[in-house]
């Protein structure tokens, strides 16, 4: 594999992961990690909308007048989800039904957008499909690592399946209730911000710059 | 009647605050709350717009998307349900755009102070999630309208009170890797706990 390709690919995954870097798509992302079954679907979708929207966009960047750019990747993005939110229907119902709105939002999903816009809009087609590999399993990293701990500690379980027995069954562990609430994914990402970090200090930042490319007027922004 | 849109919209405000229970529009939310300025014109801005098109929403799901919604047509049998993602998101893009047409022609002083954040909102999951839960939960017009109302007064408070945090947190001394994202987010974090304190209200 040329350099550049894998580049493409594995700089995603920890120098510039999309959660803890990049943030994007966080919206989301954190409601589905109270399980690791759900967050590892969420995953699934994501990524293949991620690579299937950066080739689409990527096939047809050279004809898409600027202007109109955003509807246009937005209405393939759309579509995209449209056809994944109809597979999950017709094989995970169970989860689909879990994952309830969360499936429509990755419309919404800013890694989408933002890969969209920011390389697939530059560079070909198989450049932009291993840059939508490389970021869709940067995002499932996280997400599979926020639902470990949450399914873990939360409810004793992983992927259903009892590790710590818990009291109320007869076991020995009292399970954390808080790991499964909503603070507790914004403190694990938090955390595991802190952690990346503090062994890449470069990624540390002076003053929060992300703001910057979401302020309104700053061409190619995240939006 | 009125007791339960003031319930519906209390829900829509503390219980189930769009940003800090369901994690919706968390981009713009980090992004934007530097400065609580900024942050009441964004706040605003979502305010407006989640207003508008939930309803619209809400009028073109029952008009056409519903499962036998298009009987008025004589096409009783045909369901458009698969359509729904694409219908939102465009009714909401074509609504920001509009809106923000409207804003700059009856008010220059509410564009110049709002205008710049309307292109941003378009692409904001708050919008988009209201609109889905509002398809999910089947709400009337009249719901719609103070669910949409709702969710957005609840995600302008929250985003105040983070642009205010984050202004005094500048004064302290955050651990090195903790600084700017990671510190942010465990305030949205304890925020969230603070939140938590309103679940089971009802009126």
């Amino acid at each position: 594999m040329a350099s550049k390709e894998r580049e493409a690919l594995l700089d995603p995954l920890f120098n510039n992961n999309p959660i803890t870097l990049q943030v994007l798509g966080i919206c989301s992302a954190l409601a589905v990690t109270t399980k690791m079954s759900t967050a590892l679907v969420m995953s699934a979708a994501v990524i293949a909308v991620t690579v299937l929207s950066n080739v689409a966009v990527s096939v047809i960047r050279n004809h898409i007048p600027s202007s109109i750019r955003i509807i246009v990747q937005l209405t393939i993005i759309a579509s995209l989800v449209i056809v994944t939110d109809q597979v999950l229907k017709a094989f995970v119902f169970d989860i689909s039904k879990q994952l309830s709105v969360f499936v429509g939002l990755i419309i919404t999903n800013c890694i989408v957008m933002g890969r969209a816009e920011a390389y697939a809009m530059q560079n070909g087609p198989m450049l932009s499909f291993v840059d939508g590999v490389g970021n869709g399993v940067g995002y499932a990293i996280i997400l599979m690592a926020v639902a470990f701990v949450r399914e873990l500690f939360g409810s004793g379980r992983l992927f259903g399946m009892t590790i710590l027995p818990l009291v109320t069954e007869g076991g020995w562990y009292v399970p954390n209730g808080l790991m499964l609430l909503a603070p507790a994914a914004f403190f694990l990402i938090g955390v595991f911000i802190w952690v990346v970090r503090s062994f890449k200090p470069e990624q540390v930042e002076e003053d929060f710059h992300v703001g910057a490319l979401l302020e309104p007027g700053h061409e190619g922004g995240l939006r | 009647m009125l007791e339960h849109y003031l319930s519906l919209a209390t829900k829509a405000v503390f219980v189930e605050n769009m940003a800090l229970a369901f994690f919706l529009g968390m981009c713009s939310f980090l992004a934007v709350s530097k400065k609580v300025e900024t942050a009441i014109g964004l706040g605003t801005a979502v305010i407006f717009v989640l207003a508008v098109t939930c309803a619209l929403n809400q009028l073109l799901n029952e008009a056409l998307l519903k499962e036998g919604a298009l009987s008025w047509l004589g096409l009783g049998n045909v369901n458009l349900g698969f359509m729904t993602f694409l219908v939102l998101i465009g009714t909401i893009a074509a609504a920001v755009q509009v809106v923000e047409m409207a804003i700059d022609r009856f008010s220059p002083e509410l564009y110049n102070s709002l205008g710049v954040f309307l292109p941003l909102i378009a692409v904001n999951c708050a919008i988009l999630g209201a609109a889905l839960f509002m398809v999910k939960r089947d709400y009337t017009f009249g719901e719609a309208t103070v669910f949409g109302l709702g969710s957005g007064i609840g995600w302008a408070i929250a985003i105040v009170a983070m642009a205010a945090i984050r202004e005094k947190l500048r004064y302290s001394n955050v651990p090195e890797p903790l600084r700017g994202l990671g510190i942010a987010f465990i305030v949205v974090g304890l925020m969230s706990v603070g939140f938590m304190a309103f679940s089971g209200i009802q009126l």
